[in-house]
């Protein structure tokens, strides 16, 4: 019997070859986070028993929980993929942006100018990303196959009417497409197939528990990025990540789920979305996503 | 079971995105800070009650202008089903992201405002329905409320739909009166209608019959991409992956490949979970031959005894979609049919269809953005494809202009006219 989660996973197999036999230099988005791990697990099942036939990027901030680039490492060196790692550090040394400071400093939108120019530095025309359509609303309008101009541009008012199944990745030299194979998948559903297939994530993605101090109503994780506002508590909390971006600015939920079903049985009765309970980043402004996705964000 | 993808189309102020915020709102599928956040808005704003519309419109122009762009997505799900909601446009220039999100639902809800009726909109969004080939129409005569819940305002309002529709080519169609704004027979039933007999909204979305909207008969499976692991641990492995675009393949069963015409037998089935024994439409597989046969992407698997058309010449209704430049004849562009790519040119404009009274307008030889003709092509390639209201993946097209890469034009393969 064919399940819900079966048709999505073959839209996103379908989409995933369709890229590896249209365009030149594909490239997958990893990082470690659990919708790039189960793109490069699709990856893997879209090809077997080939191997995936394009490497794999992480754009690092620099900022990184410890247990994610453990996991990363792990991953890459198991499927015998091909990292490359884009350094925001790098990007900061070279002049290219300026590193943040002051206590709610983060990385994070700098992350878009070392990304661009990795796609650049590798020729990359096609950007396997790991975003869904049910996260924010300006990702709710994207395509599947979105694409950017020279300059790393999305043109929301401007995107190519995507018909049927038929994707049409015409592009010119120096332009790309970032691809979105996730795009009709839920929280829920990744939650599922984690659980369905028993995918391995980084630890932190289960309950753990670690110092915490409250910002805005947000769990964040003291770090050695990200030590306490001044006059804050820190306390022992039990608690998991839903999101895990930048160690700056993505917070953590309370939770004692220690299985992939635990957080299914969590996610089903949550009240609040994925990025707004956890990331301090889309709290910036209405159009937040949609601003840094204009210019180039992921 | 399947989830239902189903797209919600209607003119400017018909309350499409109310509606939506309606079925999200009911069925409890806004989370707690979504709502606080359209709460604020609509309080900053000025407006009497909270303006669900603002669920979906995501683009700050939108958010402006209040209108909706581009073809939002919205997911949702029920205890008995899960659904994707592709909301679209309804103004006049957008028609091509109706198109986009129309092209591959289930089912489709129009939206007729109670208090004007069937309008120009309405008809020209029935007509893409059914040019779409879309399997299940639902009409809501929305606004309810502001005609004082009146049956004949409704009964008047269906015959004038049915009277318009008897010209079109609509297989299944409800109609429902309901309020989007005040919730009736959205999710809830209405008590201010007990003329009405029927299901709600979302009763109807939960238990309409899909399983039997794929064409289960003609074994059609272009191939998309061949694989071949370079590793000493598969030395023969040489497998042709696709997704199944109809009927059924089965382990064992003898397979034609065209366009060359070679004939094998399936000896395995793999998928991204596993080896199957057969697959359905719609399932991404990867199939394995008895035979070492030459076959690429870009051509199609089916049963030697049941072949799709190949052909260079071809005709169809095509909807121009690109705003930079219209349709010219003789103009060389590309063609992209399931995963074969060609190049074409559009050899002739049969007639234009006047979307608004159906009328076939001659004489033509261009179609300008939003226009719909039935046109001939002659491509460089043959194609293997299937009269669309056969199979709607066999049937459809895309049309590129290979200058600026635009999706200029979707069309829909028809058999030739005798």
């Amino acid at each position: 019997m064919k399940t819900s989660l079966d048709g999505l996973i073959d839209e996103s197999v379908t989409i995933i070859r369709e890229v590896a036999a249209e365009f030149e230099r594909p490239v997958l988005l990893f990082s470690g986070g659990k919708d790039s791990v189960v793109m490069l697990h699709l990856a893997m099942r879209a090809f077997a028993p080939a191997r995936i036939p394009f490497p794999v990027m992480h754009i690092d901030t620099g900022h990184n929980f410890p247990e994610v680039i453990e996991f990363r490492d792990r991953c890459v060196a198991e499927t015998g993929v091909q990292l490359i790692v884009g350094s925001v550090q790098a990007s900061i040394d070279s002049g290219k942006v300026a590193d943040v400071s002051g206590p709610r400093a983060s990385r994070n939108p700098l992350q878009t100018v070392t990304l661009l120019d990795s796609i650049a530095e590798h020729r990359f025309d096609a950007v396997f990303g790991g975003a869904r359509r049910d996260e924010e609303r300006a990702r709710a309008k994207e395509r599947v196959y979105s694409h950017r101009d020279s300059f790393g541009q999305w043109d929301p008012k401007n995107q190519r009417p995507e018909l049927w199944g038929i994707y049409n990745g015409r592009h010119r030299q120096g332009e790309h497409f970032r691809i979105f194979p996730l795009s009709n998948w839920t929280e829920l559903d990744i939650w599922s197939f984690i659980g369905q297939y028993n995918i391995d994530l980084p630890s932190i993605y289960y309950a753990h528990t670690r110092p915490i101090f409250r910002r805005d109503n947000m769990l964040m994780a003291v770090t050695d990025f990200l030590p306490p506002d001044e006059g804050a508590t820190v306390e022992q909390m039990q608690v998991r990540f839903r999101t895990v971006g930048d160690a700056t600015c993505t917070a953590a939920v309370a939770s004692s789920a220690s299985t992939a079903d635990d957080i299914i049985a969590e996610t089903a009765v949550a009240r609040v979305t994925e990025r707004g309970a956890t990331r301090a980043d889309d709290r910036m402004s209405e159009a937040g996503m949609e601003d840094r996705k204009r210019t180039g964000y992921f | 079971m399947e989830r239902l993808r189903f797209a919600t189309v209607g003119s400017v102020d018909d309350g499409k995105s109310t509606l939506i915020g309606r079925l999200l709102y009911d069925s409890k599928s806004i989370f707690e800070d979504q709502l606080e956040h359209i709460e604020a808005v609509s309080k900053r704003r000025g407006d009497d009650y909270v303006d669900l519309s603002l669920l979906t419109d995501g683009l700050r122009a939108e958010r402006e202008q209040g209108i909706t762009i581009d073809v939002a997505y919205r997911y949702f799900a029920t205890p008995k089903r899960s659904f994707i909601i592709a909301d679209c446009p309804g103004h006049i220039q957008y028609t091509r992201n109706m198109i986009t999100g129309a092209s591959n639902v289930d089912l489709a809800i129009v939206l007729i405002d109670a208090r004007t009726g069937v309008i120009e909109q309405t008809r020209r969004h029935s007509l893409l329905v059914s040019l779409l080939g879309v399997p299940h129409l639902v009409i809501c005569v929305n606004k309810m409320d502001l005609v004082g819940y009146d049956q004949e305002v409704f009964d008047r309002i269906r015959g004038e739909f049915e009277e318009f529709a008897s010209r079109l080519d609509l297989q299944d169609v409800t109609f429902l009166p309901i309020s989007a704004l005040a919730g009736d027979n959205c999710v809830t039933r209405s008590s201010n209608m007990d003329w009405y007999e029927g299901p709600t909204l979302l009763h109807h979305l939960e238990n309409v019959y899909t399983a039997s909207d794929d064409n289960r008969i003609d074994t059609r499976f272009p191939v998309q991409f061949v694989i071949r692991p370079q590793r000493a641990d598969f030395p023969d492995y040489r497998g042709y992956a696709g997704r199944v675009a109809g009927g059924v393949l089965r382990v064992g069963d003898e397979i034609m490949v065209l366009p060359s015409g070679l004939t094998s037998t399936i000896t395995g089935i793999d998928s991204p979970t596993g080896p199957l024994q057969e697959a359905t439409p719609g399932q991404a597989v990867t199939v394995l031959l008895a035979d070492d046969l030459s076959i690429t992407r870009g051509d199609m698997i089916c049963r030697p005894n049941n072949r799709p058309r190949v052909s260079q010449e071809l005709e169809a209704m095509l909807c121009w979609m690109d705003d930079a430049a219209p349709m010219q004849p003789d103009k060389i562009y590309t063609i992209k049919h399931t995963s074969k790519v060609a190049r074409t040119k559009i050899t002739e404009v049969l007639y234009r269809l006047n979307i608004s009274t159906l009328s076939r307008e001659t004489g033509v030889n261009q179609l300008a953005m939003n226009e719909i003709g039935r046109v001939t092509l002659h491509t460089t390639a043959p194609l293997m494809f299937d009269d669309y209201h056969q199979n709607r993946t066999t049937g459809c097209f895309i049309i590129v202009d290979e200058a600026t890469g635009q999706t200029a034009g979707a069309g829909m393969l028809l058999s030739p006219r005798t």
